[in-house]
């Protein structure tokens, strides 16, 4: 048997996609799936094959985050490709798709394929690309959504900043949906928001903050339906974090839209409460929001209304963070959190079975990016494998992989984690 | 025995002190309110800096009197323009002047909680003299002292706050100590000025101030600021004072009702003169109570210090 196959042993194989969840064996050949089967490890013409021992691990098709800030180019003090990949691996995460808002924003082919070479050469995991919706995510003019998608971008976005006029947004939709990318938005209507740091209510009040108001987002979230319902182009809500926003979402859906979103693990696990006096690492947007809030996020996430989890990882040096509140950026990171979070504090819980966990941070991903040959273990597709051990115990802590710490979880025990991250058929982190 | 059970370095707001905490504060502030020429040797010899980011007079100048009549020399830094203040730049300059000797640092400064994370970096007391939107707890203290001298007690009190909730840490601060001492606040004010969740706080909100003022022991009217104006929060100082300015016809039947103002007043808009300089009026009986104040929150620092020094 050839150098590069590698046989994953005596774990428990759950691929949502195949409706599997079953002790299997996994034989990789060339970056491939090439065979899944019980008792498959102790055939003897695979006994040379190197392998991976699974006892009393999950098997699952890669993790996919599909909100990652890797910072690079621009912003190399926080996080790099390197750094941030690295980051996905020890989390599990075999692809992440990158947002364009770095320094420069990918907002042209040209760009687009500097990024996904560098990615390439430097990156962990698999880096897929996000361009720009608008040059220079000015909200003026569109990018090239054609020659973004050659140059290999799969969606496109003006993250971390909204698309304030409509009718822009009605063109940018069209045209990327005749491309064939999917429009990620950020829904914040900035003239709501203005100024604000925290979730409008009695945490903000307290501290004497400036605070964003719930329909700051749902505002948004509202517009892009209707402008989904015009156009019947997908649309995907970027870390939606409020109940309304919910309640739009599931009724759009009812009424057969493509509308899909994401929530991140912070939204579904924190509130406004749990801030401890001013510490930024608290602060992201959009805010921790109330506990109806969080309560209504994990039951969309459930039901299915909300599509996936995607971590919004924002990682920021601490000198962008040891700041007073109001001056202290926006943003945490998740890579390394997002698995260890969702087993302990979800799927543990009874919040959501293991299978739709994997479902969410995987085959939903993989669905709505149009990625065919990842999400699955299908016999064929890309041998992008996350192995858990949902046993091991750990300690939210540093050093992380990530150059920047911000996370409003140090410190918490958990229970799971990537025991590896296979990506391409190459072991990309082994615990 | 309040010095005995004042244990804080600093004072940097009122929610998080106790109602006995706040009692000792008053009750140390009240031989100092009652002989408004003593003197006293809490802080002879001691240096007090002043680190003032926004403009201030009268806070300012009562801290000051309050240092020079314990004893402390003092030593006043005002930072100008330094809206843009990062934290790190005011641990700095926080530093420096614990540096230059100073154990006691009175600040002010426009960001809300930007004081919170530096107590522990720092040696010397700290003394919140207003932060952003958050607490100004010295001038809810002597709000406090000035209603329960004039009024007896505070528990069972009912006080209106009038004006800009939204950036009031005049509000906040008097909120935090009226309800802990068990008097019923109420806060009154537009819709846009009265910030979300208020009520977690303690606090029953009003939009109606002739409604608020019924039965009312005490009203605190809160600066109205032009600038609000500009950010469409209200729609012109004459619709606001219309609706939420006191003015004799509005004081009409409440003739016990105690009139407090945190200063400056902007005559005619939310308080006519007739009201500010009426009878009613305890504003620069305010004034005084706030050397008092500032006196005894000195002096219980300095027996902190005097029990922690090596």
């Amino acid at each position: 048997m050839p150098a590069n196959s590698l046989l994953i042993a005596g774990g428990t194989v759950i691929d949502p996609e195949q409706r599997l969840e079953a002790a299997r064996d996994v034989l990789i050949k060339d970056g491939r799936i090439e065979d899944m089967a019980a008792g498959l490890a102790k055939k003897e013409r695979l006994s040379g094959v190197a392998r991976i021992e699974a006892a009393g691990c999950w098997v699952t098709p890669g993790l996919i985050d599909m909100h990652v800030h890797l910072r690079e180019p621009g912003g190399e003090a926080d996080e790099t490709i390197a750094s941030g990949t690295r980051a996905a691996a020890r989390g599990g995460v075999a692809s992440v798709l990158a947002m364009p808002n770095t320094e420069p924003p990918i907002d042209s082919p040209a760009l687009a394929r500097l990024l996904a070479a560098k990615a390439r050469e430097a990156g962990a995991v698999n880096v897929l690309v996000a361009g720009a919706l608008t040059l220079g995510q000015k909200g003026e003019r569109l990018t090239e959504a054609a020659r973004l998608k050659e140059a290999g971008a799969v969606a496109l976005s003006d993250d971390g900043r909204p698309v304030m006029d409509s009718g822009l947004m009605r063109r940018a939709m069209e045209y990327a949906r005749d491309a064939g990318l999917l429009v990620i938005d950020h829904c914040e209507d900035a003239s709501l928001s203005q100024g604000g740091c925290l979730h409008e209510g009695a945490a903000a009040t307290a501290k004497g903050l400036r605070a964003i108001p719930w329909a700051s987002e749902t505002v948004m979230v509202l517009r892009d339906i209707a402008l989904c319902e015009l156009t019947q182009a997908p649309i995907h809500l970027a870390h939606l974090s409020c109940a309304q926003s919910v309640a739009a979402l599931r009724s759009a859906k009812k009424r057969g839209l493509p509308v899909s979103a994401e929530a991140t693990p912070h939204h579904l696990l924190l509130c406004e409460d749990d801030m401890p006096g001013y510490d930024a690492d608290f602060k992201m947007n959009p805010p921790l929001r109330g506990k109806a809030d969080r309560q209504a996020l994990l039951e969309a996430l459930a039901d299915g209304t909300i599509d996936a989890i995607a971590t919004d990882h924002a990682p920021h040096r601490p000198q962008r963070k040891e700041l007073p509140l109001e001056l202290a950026a926006f943003g945490v990171i998740g890579l390394e959190t997002a698995l260890g979070l969702a087993l302990t504090r979800l799927a543990a819980k009874g919040a959501l079975s293991r299978r739709k966990l994997i479902e969410r941070m995987s085959c939903a991903p993989a669905r709505l990016l149009g990625l065919k040959s990842k999400g699955s273990l299908r016999r064929g597709a890309d041998a992008d494998v996350t192995v858990i051990d949902p046993a091991a115990s750990w300690t939210v802590k540093p050093p992380f992989e990530s150059l920047s710490r911000n996370t409003p979880f140090a410190g918490l025990r958990l229970k799971g984690r990537a025991r590896a991250t296979i990506v391409g058929g190459r072991v990309a982190y082994a615990l | 025995m309040a010095a005995i059970s004042w244990d804080r370095k600093d004072l940097l707001g009122l929610e998080t002190l106790s109602s006995g905490e706040i009692e000792g504060i008053l009750d140390a502030a009240a031989p100092f309110a009652d002989n408004p020429r003593s003197r006293g040797k809490a802080l002879s010899g001691r240096l007090v800096a002043f680190f003032f980011s926004e403009p201030s007079t009268r806070t300012r100048s009562s801290f000051e009197a309050a240092a020079k009549r314990l004893g402390a020399d003092v030593l006043g830094l005002s930072a100008a323009g330094s809206s843009a203040a990062k934290g790190e730049t005011l641990l700095d300059s926080l530093r420096n002047l614990e540096a230059v000797g100073a154990e006691y640092l009175v600040v002010r400064q426009e960001l809300s909680g930007a004081l919170e994370p530096l107590a522990s970096k720092l040696k010397a007391s700290l003394l919140n003299a207003g932060d952003g939107c958050h607490e100004h707890p010295t001038q809810a203290l002597l709000d406090v002292l000035t209603l329960r001298r004039k009024k007896g007690r505070i528990k069972g009190l009912r006080v209106v706050i009038v004006g800009d909730i939204l950036h009031s840490r005049v509000a906040r601060s008097n909120i935090h100590a009226l309800t802990a001492l068990g008097a019923r606040v109420t806060v009154c004010g537009p819709s846009a000025l009265i910030p979300a969740g208020i009520e977690r706080l303690g606090a029953r909100v009003s939009h109606d101030l002739n409604a608020a003022l019924a039965g009312a022991d005490a009203v605190n009217v809160l600066r109205q600021q032009l600038e609000r104006q500009n950010r469409n929060l209200i729609a012109s100082l004459p619709d606001y004072a219309g609706r939420y300015g006191l003015s004799p016809e509005r004081l009409a039947g409440h003739k016990d009702l105690l009139i407090l103002h945190p200063g400056p007043v902007n005559r005619g808009v939310e308080l006519d003169s007739a009201c500010a300089d009426g009878p009613q009026s305890a504003i620069l009986e305010q004034v005084a109570n706030g050397v008092a104040v500032r006196m005894a929150v000195f002096s219980l620092l300095a027996s902190w210090r005097a029990r922690h020094a090596r």
